[in-house]
């Protein structure tokens, strides 16, 4: 395989293993930083950069299995909000565990939402989450006069807690996240009901030619991203003991950032929530080295939307390529 | 009114013949889309079905196949009468499907195509439990259907993305020669194709009838048909007006049945194949 | 940290959306949910219960969303001196942040009604010049309040909080709590571009005697002006700079995230966190020893001196003109000598929001 034609393929190869670009891209910010900062590599502020990747990479996480089938999700932000609210709000009241399920039911019930009008209704996805978002977030602000709420410590700021080795800390928020990230890594690899998710947005047509029901995959991805923000909610008030009506109003735009930089096509059927993970890691990495190197902020988000454009742009490049 | 009742030594059903429909009507409203046809299909055979377009073609494979509920008729696979409600009844009965616009998935590769939507699961608790797909015996599965057909790729494990539309027709056929039991229906496949492409889908039809599979390949190419086809079903205003043998019959024949230049009763019997011959 | 069911959102979040250009979907989001807490309609008459002076007329406010506690706050005062006043008063309100496009329709109609005088609230600097330059044709006086114009005598004058002089304050009192220690500061800021940031950001520095390239501040860091973003920055920054001793945050939220990140790390003795504000939540977090002062800003003091440069206006004819300060005050149990301030029992007792 000396010929360029074949060298070609195979560059074409580890490039399409989607994770390759990303991950270089990561390595290479980190590298950067360890050299030009004294107190970027360090074990406690590795550990704080996974913390501060939890709850953005756990909404990327839902935000992946709605990219793969060529969908989008505007509200998953929202979605998370209301189930901190939820929470928070049964908590209260006292019943801690009973909040914890209400809230898993509110996200499942909002995604359940998106996904009944895309799949059976076939709307645009854009527009569908546009207008839950909207009616969202109005929701979470009238059930808290829009303040925020406190919320108790205990079994609902667990996640922020964690334990430590050779003085590196580890949340279990942080073990949640990557847990969730190796399960659904599994479910979309490895399941029939994964082949299905990439089918789908990868050829509609095709998936129900062959006998796929592509309304029902559509409405379990969209429900079951529900469920992911729904941990994402856990995972917030963990980190930041409040439920707030205005928290995480860019987390939509921030997930799918994470989503794209990881090399997940926005055209549906190709990438994963591994390349997400990355993606996560780079904008938090950058965000925190940036700081750390002490230059103005306004670089980083410079830095993260080049990133986008570059990632969309790949993903261009392979498929004019191959189609 | 059937050539059924021309040839009335041929019997209607035998062991000969595996898929067989009797007066199929559909009407839309004041639309006849099937008046009163016929259909049946030999076993080992290649049997093309032309037509000028809107003759009722696809109209009528979709009634044999439960894509579309006829008015009236009856449909008999080995001599069962068969009520497919769906295609995916049909496919359960072993008809499959090969459809012109291609009907794979880029993004995945050539063995989860041959298997999607009957995806294989591991077995023991890996694959109940935690639903794990058996991808390796699907790989090998796949690679030795593909291999039976003479189907060359690199890897199994290639992204249908990086083949040609021919092979990604073949890949299609593959999974139809693979899934099917006792027929293989080909709606059009060379359609979205060029000429060299062409050429290997139409091997591989010859190759599929090899492995013992009957053919239905609808189609409005006529060389094609003649290079593959031992016998032709011209369908003409929702019915068959007759079924001619392409060693007999000159594309001209064919054409001015097809057009209604010709009748199908007015057809020298020398050219007819009659159903079962 | 202990937390209060009572921090108010505050009018900083309200810049978010606008502030990046991507959050323009964002923007729509909290959009429509915008309760109006005061239960003022957004385009509504009040008629004052009060018998009417020797010659009653009506007067037009202008705000920004009511969702915000501040706005809220204003507004209420505003009406409650105009009705004190025996005025009659007709509101309308923004629905977003920087939705100056309601506010230009709610001045046509109120120069059409032939009110007095108009008390506003810009959602936009520019976007409403010439509206206002219609109304003032129209022979209408119009105050702004809370922000000016640009140019600012673009109306006849604007009564609203110095933010330099608020951020001077901050500046002094960190400077003063350290004593004779070595100042590593660490500021939080909101997008500089905006006007009211700058000013309180370059207040601090000047409070403290500090340039913008002054070796003592060892870091910056761009927040939302909320918990959650005033919480990251402050992690990177303490990672970066375990040694941070005072803190610079734009407003309340982001200094109670800050605390968040501080109090984890375990430096809450170390630092002296400075804030401004004035709302209740703010003025309970130097209560419970979170935030070290802040700022307190009178929102209705702003609405009241408008309505009566109005009144007086109508009565006697003489124009208010320039920037008018409705006044800042130092809210700590930490007095430092050589600057005035107040205790959080007085400040409790003034602060606005819930």
């Amino acid at each position: 395989m000396t010929d360029p034609k074949g060298s070609v393929d195979r560059l074409r190869g580890f490039l399409t293993t989607q994770v390759a670009g990303p991950l270089a891209a990561l390595l290479v910010a980190i590298v950067v930083f360890s050299a030009t900062t004294d107190t970027f590599l360090n074990p406690a502020n590795f550990s704080l950069m996974l913390q501060q990747s939890v709850v953005i990479g756990t909404l990327a996480i839902g935000q992946t299995l709605i990219i793969l089938t060529a969908g989008i999700d505007l509200a998953n932000g929202a979605i998370m909000v209301l189930g901190t609210i939820v929470i928070a709000q049964f908590a209260l009241d006292g019943n801690i565990v009973l909040g914890l399920m209400l809230g898993m039911l509110a996200c499942a019930a909002a995604g359940a939402l998106n996904g009944m009008i895309v799949a059976k209704w076939k709307l645009p996805p854009f527009i569908v989450t546009l207008g839950t978002l909207t009616v969202l977030t109005a929701t979470a602000r009238l059930m808290t006069d829009s303040q925020s709420l406190p919320v108790e410590r205990g079994l609902l700021t667990v996640m922020g807690q964690g334990f430590s080795v050779a003085g590196f800390t580890v949340s279990w928020g942080v073990v949640t996240w990557l847990a969730l990230t190796a399960g659904f890594a599994y479910a979309l690899g490895r399941t029939a009901w994964g082949t299905h998710v990439y089918a789908v947005g990868d050829s509609p047509n095709a998936a129900k030619l062959n006998g796929i029901k592509v309304d029902r995959v559509l409405f379990s991805v969209y429900v079951v991203a529900g469920l992911v923000y729904a941990v994402g909610a856990w995972l917030a008030m963990g980190r930041t003991p409040i439920a707030d009506p205005s928290a995480y109003q860019t987390a939509n735009l921030d997930s799918i950032t994470a989503v794209v930089i990881g090399g997940t096509s926005l055209f549906g059927g190709r990438g994963g929530v591994v390349g997400t993970l990355i993606g996560t890691l780079i904008v938090v990495v950058l965000q925190n080295g940036l700081t750390q190197a002490g230059i103005n902020s306004l670089y980083q988000q410079i830095a993260t939307g080049a990133l986008v454009v570059v990632a969309v742009l790949v993903d261009q490049i392979i498929r004019r390529k191959d189609r | 009114m059937t050539d059924a009742a021309v040839h009335p030594s041929v019997p209607e059903t035998t062991d000969e013949v595996v898929l067989y429909a009797k007066g199929l009507k559909k009407k839309y409203g004041h639309v006849t889309a099937i008046a009163d046809a016929d259909f049946q299909l030999c076993a080992n055979e290649v049997l093309a079905v032309i037509g000028d377009n809107g003759a009722g073609k696809s109209s009528l494979i979709k009634a044999i196949t439960g894509a579309l509920a006829p008015d009236e008729g009856t449909v008999f696979l080995k001599g069962q009468r068969v009520h497919f409600k769906n295609p995916l009844d049909a496919r359960l009965a072993g008809i499959e499907t090969v459809y012109q616009e291609l009907a794979v998935c880029p993004e995945l590769d050539i063995a989860a195509n041959m298997f999607l939507g009957r995806e294989r699961r591991r077995p023991g608790w890996r694959g109940g439990l935690l639903r794990g797909l058996d991808k390796a015996a699907m790989r090998k599965e796949a690679a030795d259907h593909m291999e039976e057909l003479g189907i060359r790729v690199q890897s199994i494990t290639q992204r249908v993305e990086t083949l040609s539309g021919g092979q990604r027709q073949a890949v299609a056929v593959a999974r139809a020669a693979a899934w099917a039991t006792n027929v293989v229906i080909m709606d059009e496949p060379t359609a979205a194709l060029g000429v060299r492409e062409t050429g290997q889908v139409l091997d591989l039809i010859l190759r599929v009838k090899a492995r013992g599979l009957p053919v239905v390949l609808i189609s409005h190419s006529m060389p094609e048909v003649f290079q593959v086809a031992d016998r032709i079903h011209i369908h003409r205003l929702g019915r068959r007006e007759a079924v001619v043998d392409p060693a007999m019959a000159s594309m001209r024949d064919v054409v001015a049945v097809m057009t209604g230049a010709l009748a199908g009763s007015e057809l020298p019997s020398a050219l007819k194949a009659g159903p079962g011959s | 940290m202990k937390l209060r069911q009572t921090r108010a959102m505050h009018r900083w979040s309200a810049f978010v959306g606008s502030a990046v250009v991507v959050s323009s979907l964002a923007l729509v989001g909290c959009s429509t949910g915008t309760p109006a807490p005061s239960g003022t309609p957004t385009s509504g008459t009040q008629t004052a219960t009060q018998p009417p002076a020797a010659e009653t007329y009506t007067i037009g406010i202008v705000e920004q969303q009511l969702a915000n506690p501040f706005f809220a706050k204003l507004q209420q005062a505003a009406v409650d001196a105009a009705k004190a006043a025996g005025l009659e008063v007709t509101t309308a309100e923004s629905k977003t942040a920087g939705d100056s496009a309601t506010q230009v329709d709610a001045i046509e109609n109120m120069i059409a009604r032939g009110v007095k005088g108009i008390v506003l609230d810009p959602a936009n600097a520019t976007a409403l010049v010439d509206v206002v330059q219609r109304a003032r044709d129209a022979g209408i006086l119009v105050v702004t309040v809370n922000t000016s114009l640009e140019p600012v005598d673009a109306a006849d004058a604007s009564f609203e909080t110095d933010n330099l002089a608020g951020g001077r304050l901050m500046g002094q009192w960190a400077k003063a709590a350290l004593g004779d220690q070595e100042p590593r500061v660490a500021m939080l800021d909101y997008d500089l571009s905006d006007k009211t940031a700058a000013a309180r950001h370059n207040g601090f520095l000047e409070g403290f005697g500090l340039t913008e390239d002054s070796p003592e501040i060892v870091g910056t860091a761009l927040t939302k002006s909320n918990v959650e973003t005033g919480q990251t920055a402050m992690e990177n920054l303490l990672s970066a700079h375990p040694d941070i001793n005072a803190l610079y945050t734009i407003n309340e939220p982001a200094a109670q995230g800050a605390f968040i990140a501080i109090s984890n790390a375990g430096k809450q003795e170390q630092i002296a966190i400075t804030s401004i504000d004035g709302s209740c939540s703010g003025v309970q977090s130097v209560v419970d020893g979170e935030i070290g002062a802040t700022v307190m800003q009178f929102p209705s003091r702003m609405g009241e001196l408008a309505v009566q440069a109005i009144v007086d206006y109508v009565e006697s004819g003489t124009k208010p003109s320039g920037v008018i300060d409705s006044g800042t005050a130092l809210i700590t149990d930490r007095p430092v000598e050589g600057i005035e301030s107040h205790d959080t029992a007085w400040g409790l007792q003034n602060c606005w929001g819930e």
